[in-house]
C-alpha cells in the first residue's frame, strides 16, 4: 500500500527540494547585497533541506527500480525482472531522467557541503557562495519537473516487464563512470560560485582564491577519474580495443577538463602572487559553462554520438535556455566587475609566472581546438556550407604536437622560481637532466618493442622530462635535511600534489605512446583446434559452448593462451544475446598486466563451426588510466 | 580601446556560439545527419538472399522510385516495424531489403516468420553496403528516387504514423 506511493512522494519531495533551493538563491543573495543576517542566514538550512529532499526523490526512484514497480514509465523503459540488483541499482542512471536527478542530487550535496565547510568565512561571501549554487540547483530541478520528469507514470496499461537496460550499460564500468564524471562537472560549479560571489562582492583579491583552490582540486580529480573510466570502459566493452575515439561527448568532459587544468594553475598563481585575477575568474566562469555546454551536447541531439541520449528538441530547449541564462548573466557580471586594471605585478619572462602563463595559453589553444572540431560539423550546417564530420586525423594532427609543447613548460616548471630566475640558473638545473632524457628516451625503444620508432622515442623523452627534473628537485629539497624522511615531511601537501598530477601526465603519455605505436592485432577465423600466434603468445581455440547467464544467452570460445614460457592460462571471450531487447554483445577477454593486455573479441559467426575473432596484444594501454588514477592523489594538494 | 569593452567580449563569443547551438536544435539530427542526401545510391556488387548465384549492383535501384530498408533478423525493432513495411508495399511502392550483418539461413527464417514486403533483397553478411551508405544500426530506411538518387532518410524504427506522415508524403514528393 505504502510502496505504490512511492513514485509521488519521490515527485513531491523534488518540488519542495525546488522550493527550498528557491529559497536558498534569494534569501542569501538579498540578504548580502541588504546586508540582513538573518536572510543570509537562510543559505546554511535551505541547502541542507534541499539536499536531504532531492536524497529523498532520488531514494525513491532507486526504489521503484529495486521493486521493479513497472507503472513507472522510466523503470519500465530501463529495468527489467530478470536484471541483476546491483544494475537496477545502477540503471537509475542510465537514462536521461534518472541521471539528470543523480546531476542534482550532486549539485545539492556539493552545495551542501560547501555551506558546511565554509562557515569560518566572511559572512557574506558565504551566502553569495550558497545563493549562486541555489540558482544553479533550481534550473536543473525546474528542467526536471518540467521536461524530464523521472516519475512519470504509465497508467492504467502496466507493462508486464520492463525492456530492459541496454546490455551495453550493464557493466561494472557504468556503474562508476557516470557518478565520477558527473562528481567533477558539478565541482566545478563551487569554484563557479566562488568567483561569481567574488565578482558581487567586488572582493576580488587573493583570498577567493585560497577557498577555492581546495574545491577546484576535488572537482578536478573527479572529472579526471571520471575520464579515465570513461575511456577504460570503452576499452573493455565496445568490443573495438580503441580508447579514445574523439567523440561529441568525450570531447564533452575534455573541455572542462582543460580549462579545469588551466584555472588549477592560475588559481595558484592569483593566490600566491596577485596576477591574472580577471583571467582566474573567466576560467572558473568558463569550466563550469563548458562542463553545462557538454550536458547540452549530450543531451539536446544536436550532435550525434554513441552517447547521445533520446533527444527531444523541448529538453534541448530547456537546457539551451539554461546554457544561455547561466553563462551570459555570468560573463555579464564578469564584463562589469572584474578588474578594470590589472594590478600589474612585474615578472620577467625567465619566471613560474610566465610558464605559469605558457601552460595556460596552451591549454587554452587545446580548449578551442577541441571545441572547434566538436562544433565546427555544427556551424558549417548551420551556415549552409554543407556536412562534414571531423574525426581523429584533425585532433590528432593537433593535439600531439601541443601536448609536446606542454610537456617541454611543464619540465621547467616545477623547478623555476616565482617572478624571476636568470637563465643561467635554470640551464644550470636543467641540461643534465635534459641529457639524460633525451638519452634514455631515445634508448628505450631500442631495447623494448619490435623495433625502433621515433613515436616511442619522443613520448618516453617527453615523460623522462616531465620526471627527472621533478625528482632531481625532490632529491635536492630532501639533501639537505637530517634525515630522508624528514626531508620528505618537509616537502607541502601542494607540492605532493603537483608532483602526482605531473606524474599522472608522464605516465599517460607513455602508455599512450606505446600503445599507439606498438599494438599488435590479427583479424582471424577461428575454430576449435586452429592456432594463432601474436607477440609471443600463442592462442588456441579448444572449444565453443553456450551458456545461460541471468539475462542473456551466451556463445563462449574457450581460448587456451601458452606464453613463451611454456605456461598457460585460459580466456573466454563471449558473445552475449540479451533476451529482453534482443540485443547482441561482445563481452571481450582481457588478460590485464602491468606491461602488456591481451585482448580477444568474438567477431561474426561465420557459420561451419567457425568465427572471426580480434586478438589484440596492447602493450603498456594500462598506463594512459595509471596516469588518471595518480591524478586522485591531486586533493591532498589542497591549498594551504 | 577601453580595457572594460573587451571585457564583455567573452560574453559576445558566447552569445555567438548560442545563436548556432539555438540553429541546430532546429534541425532534426536523424535527418541531418545523413551526409548522402541528394547523393547517389552507391555503387554495389553483391549477391541476393534469395539466390546465391544471382548478382546485382546499383542499376537494381533506377527506374522506379524505391524504398530501401536495412534490416537483420537480430534486430528486433525489424520485427516491429514489419507490418508497416507491408503496408507501405500494398500501397504500391517498390520496396528492397538490405539484409544486413546476418546469415542467409536466418535472414530467410525471418522472411517466412514476419512476412516478406521486399522484391529482393541485398545479401550485405559483412556490413560493407551498409558501411558505404554510413548505417549506424538496423533498421535504417533511405528512399532512392528513379535516377538512383537518396531522397530521404530514415533511421530507427517506422510507426504507423512515420508511415502516414513523412513516408508516403516523401514518397509522393520525389516520384
Amino acid at each position: 500500500m505504502f510502496t505504490e506511493m512511492i513514485p509521488e512522494i519521490g515527485h513531491y519531495a523534488l518540488v519542495i527540494g525546488l522550493l527550498m533551493a528557491a529559497v536558498q538563491t534569494l534569501a542569501p543573495l538579498a540578504g548580502a547585497t541588504m546586508r540582513k543576517p538573518l536572510w543570509m542566514a537562510y543559505g546554511l538550512p535551505m541547502a541542507a533541506g534541499q539536499f536531504l529532499f532531492v536524497a529523498i526523490a532520488y531514494a525513491c526512484l532507486t526504489t521503484s527500480y529495486m521493486l521493479d514497480d513497472f507503472s513507472v514509465a522510466n523503470v519500465a523503459n530501463n529495468s527489467n525482472s530478470l536484471l541483476p540488483w546491483y544494475y537496477k541499482f545502477s540503471a537509475v542512471w542510465g537514462n536521461h531522467e534518472g541521471s539528470v536527478l543523480l546531476w542534482s542530487l550532486m549539485l545539492a550535496g556539493w552545495s551542501f557541503v560547501a555551506a558546511l565547510f565554509s562557515r569560518n568565512l566572511p559572512r557574506d561571501m558565504v551566502a553569495r557562495v550558497i545563493g549562486v549554487m541555489g540558482a544553479v540547483c533550481v534550473g536543473f530541478l525546474l528542467f526536471i519537473l518540467m521536461t524530464s520528469n523521472p516519475f512519470e507514470r504509465l497508467l492504467p496499461g502496466i507493462p508486464q516487464d520492463g525492456a530492459d537496460l541496454n546490455p551495453l550499460l550493464q557493466d561494472f564500468g557504468l556503474v562508476v563512470h557516470p557518478p565520477m564524471l558527473y562528481m567533477g562537472y558539478v565541482g566545478f560549479s563551487v569554484v563557479f560560485a566562488f568567483a561569481i560571489a567574488a565578482l558581487l562582492g567586488g572582493r576580488l583579491d587573493s583570498a577567493w582564491t585560497r577557498w577555492a583552490r581546495p574545491w577546484c582540486n576535488v572537482a578536478w580529480a573527479f572529472l579526471t577519474v571520471g575520464i579515465a573510466l570513461g575511456s577504460w570502459w570503452a576499452y573493455y566493452e565496445l568490443g573495438w580495443g580503441g580508447w579514445w575515439f574523439w567523440d561529441p561527448v568525450e570531447n564533452a568532459s575534455l573541455l572542462p577538463w582543460l580549462t579545469g587544468t588551466a584555472l588549477i594553475h592560475s588559481l595558484a598563481v592569483t593566490e600566491k602572487r596577485g596576477s591574472f585575477k580577471s583571467w582566474t575568474v573567466l576560467l572558473a566562469i568558463a569550466t563550469f559553462s563548458l562542463s553545462l555546454m557538454g550536458t547540452f551536447l549530450v543531451r539536446s541531439g544536436v550532435l550525434t554520438s554513441v552517447h547521445a541520449f533520446a533527444n527531444d528538441p523541448s529538453r534541448g530547449f530547456f537546457i539551451l535556455m539554461l546554457l544561455a541564462i547561466t553563462v551570459a548573466i555570468s560573463l555579464f557580471i564578469f564584463a562589469l566587475r572584474a578588474p578594470r586594471v590589472s594590478h600589474q605585478v612585474g615578472f620577467s619572462w625567465l619566471s613560474r609566472d610566465s610558464l605559469l602563463l605558457i601552460n595556460n595559453i596552451l591549454l587554452v589553444i587545446m580548449t578551442v581546438t577541441v571545441l572547434l572540431g566538436t562544433l565546427y560539423p555544427l556551424i558549417l550546417d548551420s551556415l549552409n556550407l554543407g556536412k562534414i564530420s571531423v574525426g581523429p586525423p584533425y585532433f590528432n594532427a593537433l593535439f600531439v604536437p601541443l601536448t609536446v609543447i606542454m610537456s617541454i613548460f611543464m619540465g621547467m616548471g616545477p623547478v623555476s622560481r616565482w617572478k624571476r630566475m636568470p637563465g643561467k640558473e635554470i640551464y644550470k638545473r636543467l641540461w643534465l637532466s635534459a641529457v639524460a632524457a633525451v638519452v634514455i628516451g631515445a634508448l628505450i625503444p631500442v631495447f623494448y618493442g619490435p623495433e625502433w620508432n621515433v613515436w616511442v622515442a619522443l613520448g618516453m623523452i617527453v615523460a623522462l622530462w616531465i620526471v627527472i627534473p621533478m625528482l632531481r628537485d625532490i632529491f635536492d629539497k630532501v639533501r639537505h635535511a637530517s634525515s630522508f624522511m624528514a626531508g620528505i615531511k618537509k616537502l607541502s601537501y601542494p607540492y605532493w600534489g603537483m608532483v602526482l598530477g605531473h606524474l599522472g601526465v608522464a605516465v599517460t603519455i607513455v602508455g599512450v605512446a606505446v600503445v599507439s605505436n606498438y599494438n599488435l592485432e590479427r583479424n582471424v577465423r577461428m575454430s576449435p583446434g586452429t592456432s594463432v600466434e601474436l607477440g609471443g603468445y600463442t592462442f588456441t581455440m579448444t572449444e565453443l559452448t553456450e551458456r545461460r547467464g541471468a539475462n542473456f544467452l551466451a556463445d563462449t570460445s574457450i581460448i587456451n593462451v601458452q606464453r613463451g614460457d611454456g605456461r598457460n592460462f585460459i580466456m573466454r571471450p563471449e558473445k552475449r544475446l540479451y533476451l529482453a531487447t534482443g540485443m547482441p554483445m561482445t563481452q571481450v577477454a582481457l588478460r590485464p598486466g602491468f606491461f602488456r593486455d591481451l585482448y580477444v573479441a568474438m567477431g561474426e559467426d561465420l557459420g561451419d563451426g567457425s568465427w572471426a575473432m580480434r586478438i589484440q596484444f596492447k602493450p603498456m594501454v594500462r598506463w594512459l588510466w595509471l596516469g588518471g588514477v595518480n591524478g586522485c592523489g591531486r586533493p591532498s594538494g589542497r591549498g594551504r | 580601446m577601453n580595457r572594460r569593452v573587451l571585457l564583455f567580449l567573452p560574453l559576445l563569443g558566447f552569445i555567438g556560439l548560442a545563436v548556432f547551438f539555438y540553429y541546430g536544435l532546429g534541425q532534426d539530427p536523424s535527418y541531418r545527419d545523413s551526409a548522402l542526401m541528394t547523393r547517389e545510391f552507391p555503387a554495389f556488387e553483391a549477391s541476393t538472399l534469395e539466390d546465391p548465384e544471382r548478382q546485382v549492383d546499383e542499376s537494381l535501384l533506377t527506374g522506379a522510385i524505391t524504398l530501401v530498408n536495412v534490416w537483420g533478423e537480430w534486430c528486433p525493432a525489424c520485427k516491429q516495424e514489419m507490418p508497416q513495411l507491408l503496408d507501405l508495399a500494398d500501397r504500391g511502392i517498390r520496396m528492397v531489403g538490405i539484409n544486413y550483418r546476418d546469415t542467409r539461413e536466418k535472414g530467410r527464417e525471418f522472411l517466412d516468420e514476419f512476412g516478406n514486403p521486399f522484391e529482393v533483397n541485398i545479401f550485405d553478411p559483412e556490413g560493407d553496403l551498409g558501411f558505404d551508405l554510413g548505417v549506424y544500426g538496423a533498421p535504417e530506411t533511405f528512399l532512392v528516387d528513379a535516377q538512383g538518387v537518396i531522397r530521404y532518410h530514415h533511421t530507427g524504427y517506422i510507426s504507423p504514423e512515420d508511415v502516414r506522415n513523412t513516408l508516403l508524403p516523401e514518397v509522393e514528393k520525389w516520384r
